[in-house]
């Protein structure tokens, strides 16, 4: 009997775990250990923000799914990684450390045949001063923070009712922050519940971001074909912006943030502040944090690990200039070079380069999108992952046959731009490829057929219907394998 | 979006091409929508079958 261990129960390790347990059944034992006790639909967190979901409507208890499915559930963190065991263990073994329940503080090593990290991102405030919930700033990045910041929001909103001019401030709040679109929904959801309540007078709304161009969102933009132009996502981007009566900033980086005011520098380096009475700012994300150790002892985490934490993967993470960025330098199976029974799934994964071109300030100091990994792709990384393993499980193919560079990936990505079944909107877009592949198209980076780009209420049902249905797949509910991911 | 009367010219905010009454219009028209709600439907899972593994 093989043992697969699950790092992580977000979109890409649930979904991998999933797989790997409908693929496997009994024969075989697939253990999860995540230290969180919920599953969280996280695009959804946006409305959780402001008021339109309550928390228990984008999270279910982990453990109920699992029993149902036959996976152990272990309510742990991850602390280190022994790919080759030690002297007292043979077989490779994760060491795990219990957050809850009567095992909590307690720590387990637990062998594994195939390790699937799927741990996500480490909210990295720290990386910027004055950051994050515990400081000056709300956050969406997960349930708990969303209705946090609805909390704040709704503070803001009750002294615009008494006649109190706010100011909100929306966006990055570092250099290197990604996940630029969730900020952006954001930004237009609280401009449009301003505006549902009539206060739209009283209120300053501020887009603040590290893209050099608006509707670069981490992937270097994309180009639409529409009404007989060829236009960039930054049009797109500053039109309903514009609409919104949203002001921007771009080409900020934050580095510090105090109670009511942001330090920011500028690509011309400039050092600027920016007063606010409401902030919502995307921190900088970092790998688990986990350490690597071989047979002897030694440690080897910068073999299993990038300098920023995340996992070393079939990339090709040579140094070089935007100029001479491949799509092959993408990884499509995500296992370790040296350690092939080793994967790493969604944000896990070390991308080889950022999508967006890399510059600096005129300080020296980087100022740039990190690569975004949305819901789309990591759900499909976890699916070739799952299948890649059951097949070397059950029938020992000699190589992982299934692929899904996100050099070759299209995906869908619906940007919300208000709450409501009538007058609700979001912007429906698709890309294809996820990263530019500038060798197959030169012009444009991606296939222009391919990209769709559309506001209106259609897009709000779309997104409403998908968090409906992940949410069914998740729970795995009848035919939740049938769904795309 | 708003009825605030302050004047934009010349801010970035002043630029962007914005949308026309018959075009915010027909974003939230209810009958197009469901038909543009099966169109982007199609078109995504054309993307996602065509574009997975």
């Amino acid at each position: 009997m093989a043992t697969v261990v699950v790092l992580g129960a977000g979109i890409s390790g649930h979904t991998a775990a999933a797989f790997l347990k409908r693929k496997l059944g009994r024969s075989h034992e697939v253990v999860m250990v995540s230290p969180n006790s919920h599953y969280q639909w996280i695009p959804s967190n946006i409305w959780v923000g402001i008021g339109q979901m309550t928390i228990d409507q984008v999270r279910f208890r982990l453990d109920k799914v699992y029993k149902r499915w036959g996976i152990v559930y272990k309510q742990a963190r991850a602390v280190s990684i022994h790919p080759e065991g030690d002297e007292s263990h043979e077989k490779a073994y994760v060491s795990i450390s219990y957050v809850s329940g009567e095992k909590q503080g307690q720590t387990e090593q637990l062998s594994y045949d195939y390790l699937v990290n799927a741990t996500g991102p480490k909210l990295n405030f720290e990386a910027t001063e004055g950051l994050g919930p515990k400081h000056h700033t709300v956050s969406i990045c997960s349930y708990d923070h969303a209705a946090q910041a609805w909390k704040k929001l709704q503070e803001s909103l009750d002294r615009m009712t008494s006649g109190f001019r706010q100011t909100f401030l929306i966006g990055t709040g570092h250099a290197l922050a990604t996940c630029q679109g969730a900020a952006f929904e954001y930004a237009l959801n609280v401009a449009f519940e301003i505006r549902k309540r009539g206060l739209e007078n009283l209120a300053d709304i501020i887009w603040i971001t590290n893209e050099y161009e608006l509707g670069d969102f981490g992937m270097g933009g994309a180009f639409v074909k529409r009404g007989g132009y060829i236009t960039p996502t930054k049009v797109f981007a500053e039109s309903i912006l514009s609409e919104y009566r949203i002001r921007w900033i771009k080409r900020a980086g934050v580095y510090k943030v105090e109670a009511g005011r942001v330090h920011y520098e500028t690509l011309a380096g400039e050092y600027l502040t920016q007063d606010f009475d409401f902030a919502m700012l995307i921190p900088a994300f970092a790998g688990a944090g986990m350490t690597a150790f071989d047979k002897q002892g030694n440690d080897i985490t910068s073999v299993l690990f990038r300098p920023n934490g995340f996992m070393t993967v079939d990339a090709d993470y040579t140094d070089k200039p935007f100029e001479q960025w491949k799509a092959s330098d993408w990884p499509s199976t995500y296992d370790h070079p040296i350690y092939k029974n080793i994967f790493a799934a969604g944000i896990a994964f070390a991308p080889p380069h950022a999508m967006s071109k890399p510059m600096k300030t005129a300080n020296g100091n980087p100022l740039f999108p990190s690569p975004p990994r949305t819901g789309m792709p990591s759900g499909v990384i976890g699916k070739v992952i799952a299948l890649n393993i059951a097949e070397k499980i059950k029938y020992n193919h000699p190589v992982y046959r299934h692929k899904a560079s996100m050099a070759s990936m299209a995906a869908a990505c619906i940007v919300s731009a208000g709450y409501g079944i009538k007058h609700g909107k979001a912007a429906t877009m698709t890309v294809s490829p996820i990263v530019q592949d500038w060798e197959k198209y030169p012009a444009w980076g991606r296939d222009i057929r391919a990209t769709v780009g559309e506001i209106g209420l259609a897009g709000h049902w779309i997104k409403l219907f998908l968090h409906y249905m992940f949410i069914h797949k998740a729970k795995g509910y009848p035919f939740w394998y049938l769904l795309p991911e | 979006m708003s009825t605030n009367n302050e004047i934009r010219a010349y801010k970035d905010e002043y630029y962007p091409p914005v949308p026309t009454r018959m075009t915010r219009f027909w974003r939230t028209c209810i009958m197009y929508q469901i038909f543009r709600f099966f169109v982007l439907n199609y078109k995504i899972m054309k993307m996602v079958v065509k574009g997975h593994s």
